[in-house]
């Protein structure tokens, strides 16, 4: 990573990480984050502070949360002690089960949690980007479920591979919007939803789907995604014993990875390994590994680590996975990497690939290409380190990879 | 005289003739990168200020003329690093005082602490950041203060009064005050609430007060005229450049 720090800066920035104390009232993890935007929607980010300093943790909207999550998202998640994987591996492989989550991926989490937000904020819609459409879908279904109309952003490139998405979205009541400016991946998706909250910052409310964007998102979507990590935490002790040598999640924006580490961060003696996605090489525009391959800058509303050239013009990327497609990663992602509390690695296409295939036939699962980035890294890592006891998110169902998964895995067999 | 003067001079100048000051945006290097500086000239010789676009991949705040005015400058190369010596090495350039028009990344990826040296050198008196709030620009700003150039700041229909007050007392050589809330680009028609946000920026500014978003014919202008100091037009010069017609003829049509 190229983000230098002094030995005493980085001392700070444990110390202060070990205290919670991130994000700071300017909405920093440290040098990262901030709030970079056009004036007009400095208004309705103060709005939206203040409305998570009401809400986020007040009891009533908790129990509300937490309803929505037990008895319609369908939680706790199941862990599930990955017997083959682990025998093969020669570890202690344990499935944290985001796909068996409603609408099949770790996105609800955030969706019913924002959506509820929003009508407590007296918002009149709900927008929303996405880029596997897992985050479409979640936040669509959130709105139906809680009475919001919904509009999608969703790159032209990204509905073509994740098409079986975009049907779901529209039955459950969203607008899709085809986003054909830029990349027409999911950095256009939100460029041109922030373009629409900025025409109507009063009675929109953005539902942003990862740990990325302006401060409060980043806060607020790990807040809301951390019930992954909690749920882990309380199941892994209760099976075990013990807590985990590591922890592992894919890493795009980074929702699901930070949903996952955050309960951890305090447990020193718990390892955690972020994947991003090294597509076909280390080269600009051949993967989106920003942690590994990027540069500090301001990209969408915060400054973190991003994919770009000398000039400050951001990369397109490449992933065969379109929801770790992104060019930069959330604040606090890049905080935790620049003091080593996390590491962070990139697993390329090919990799994902064999553990998505692998993970089928030894478990009986098929996980999303995403989530197939975290079980690639995880068994790099047992295999090097042999025994050890592995908690990896899997994030999401790879249903929605099906097109994508014909013509690559399947080509040849069908 | 520190550069950043000169625009408030420039537009109070104009002002004093009865007519709001013109203030022309162009996209560096479009449509194409090698007439960047006679055209910066033809525009020059019109308008009041010239604002000089650094084009950015992700431009959220503009509306689909300058994203593709901004991608097919991209597309010929053109950088913040090339405009600046394209202007530090033009012989002949407008009287009009000009502005960066940027995105913070490019400035970032340039580097703070050289860019208002090397601003200043190639003849630039301030900048427009529209992705820098107040609350995230103290380390540019003094930075471009040490060398005397403005930062401009943004006021918008739905910035409350207070804030109004800390984000004009703050802003170098103008406030842009955006004329709705959205992108830049849409035809605005201006309602009786629109003159009454422009008779409360002007009430509370102690700079001049230019509208921008949406500025396209003299009606508008006129409309306006009472209430601003000065028109900012971006996205309707640009489509004229980008259909091959004469800028100095589209902007002498706004002010006659």
């Amino acid at each position: 990573m190229k983000y230098s720090l002094s030995k005493s800066e980085q001392q700070t920035l444990i110390a202060n990480v070990q205290q919670d104390a991130y994000p700071d009232e300017r909405g920093r993890f440290g040098p990262f984050g901030g709030r970079y935007v056009p004036e007009t929607l400095v208004p309705a980010l103060n709005r939206l502070q203040v409305g998570v300093d009401k809400y986020l943790h007040d009891p009533e909207f908790l129990r509300e949360f937490h309803d929505e999550l037990h008895n319609w998202v369908g939680r706790a998640t199941p862990l599930t002690f990955a017997r083959t994987l682990s025998e093969k591996w020669g570890a202690e492989v344990w499935l944290k089960r985001e796909d068996l989550a409603h609408t099949g991926a770790h996105k609800i989490n955030n969706s019913i949690g924002q959506v509820l937000l929003a009508k407590k904020l007296g918002a009149k819609r709900v927008i929303a980007e996405t880029g596997a459409g897992q985050h479409g879908v979640a936040s669509a279904a959130a709105c139906a479920r809680l009475g919001m109309p919904c509009t999608v952003y969703m790159g032209s490139v990204d509905m073509e591979r994740q098409a079986p998405n975009v049907g779901r979205m529209k039955l459950l009541g969203a607008t899709v919007v085809p986003v054909t400016s830029g990349d027409k991946t999911l950095r256009a998706a939100v460029d041109e939803a922030l373009r629409d909250w900025v025409s109507d910052p009063n009675g929109t409310y953005y539902c942003l789907g990862s740990a990325i964007g302006p401060h409060p998102y980043p806060y607020i979507v790990r807040e809301l995604q951390s019930v992954i990590g909690r749920e882990a935490r309380v199941q892994i002790l209760e099976r075990t014993g013990k807590l985990p040598d590591l922890v592992v999640a894919c890493v795009g924006g980074g929702s699901n990875a930070i949903g996952m580490f955050h309960p951890f961060v305090k447990d020193k003696d718990v390892q955690m390994l972020g994947l991003e996605a090294g597509g076909i090489g280390a080269g600009l525009g051949q993967n989106a590994a920003s942690i590994a391959y990027g540069t500090p800058g301001v990209l969408q509303g915060c400054f973190s680590l991003l994919l770009q050239d000398e000039n400050g013009q951001i990369q397109e990327t490449h992933s065969v996975s379109a929801g770790l497609d992104y060019p930069g990663v959330g604040p606090e992602h890049a905080l935790l990497a620049s003091i080593e509390r996390v590491k962070y690695e990139a697993v390329n296409d090919d990799d994902a690939l064999a553990a998505l295939a692998e993970c089928c036939a030894a478990e009986g699962i098929l996980p999303a290409i995403e989530s197939s980035h975290a079980l690639a890294g995880a068994k790099r890592y047992a295999l090097a380190n042999p025994g050890k006891r592995i908690l990896i998110a899997l994030s999401g169902r790879g249903d929605k990879d099906m097109p994508t998964l014909q013509r690559t895995l399947l080509k040849d067999v069908l | 005289m520190p550069a950043r003067d000169s625009i408030s001079t420039a537009i109070r100048n104009r002002r004093a003739t009865g007519q709001p000051a013109l203030i022309a945006y162009i996209t560096a290097g479009f449509p194409k990168k090698e007439g960047f500086i006679q055209q910066l000239n033809a525009v020059g010789a019109v308008a009041d200020v010239v604002e000089v676009g650094v084009p950015f991949t992700d431009p959220m705040a503009d509306g689909t003329t300058i994203q593709r005015s901004s991608r097919a400058a991209l597309e010929q190369g053109v950088s913040l690093r090339w405009i600046l010596q394209e202007l530090t090495r033009a012989e002949v350039k407008p009287q009009a005082p000009l502005l960066l028009m940027s995105y913070l990344n490019p400035l970032l990826a340039y580097g703070i602490g050289k860019l208002p040296e090397d601003a200043a050198r190639a003849g630039i008196a301030g900048f427009i950041v529209p992705d820098l709030p107040f609350e995230e620009s103290h380390e540019l700003r003094n930075a471009l203060d040490a060398r005397g150039l403005a930062l401009v700041q943004f006021v918008t229909p739905v910035t409350p009064t207070e804030r109004m007050q800390m984000l004009t007392a703050g802003s170098g050589g103008f406030i842009y005050a955006v004329t709705m809330t959205g992108t830049t680009g849409k035809n605005v028609a201006v309602p009786e609430e629109v003159l009454q946000y422009f008779e409360r920026v002007k009430k509370i500014s102690p700079v001049p007060v230019c509208a921008g978003f949406g500025i396209r014919s003299r009606e508008q202008v006129q409309r306006l005229a009472p209430f601003i100091d000065g028109a900012i037009v971006g996205s309707a010069l640009v489509e004229v450049l980008e259909r091959g017609e004469d800028p100095a003829k589209f902007l002498r049509s706004l002010r006659e």
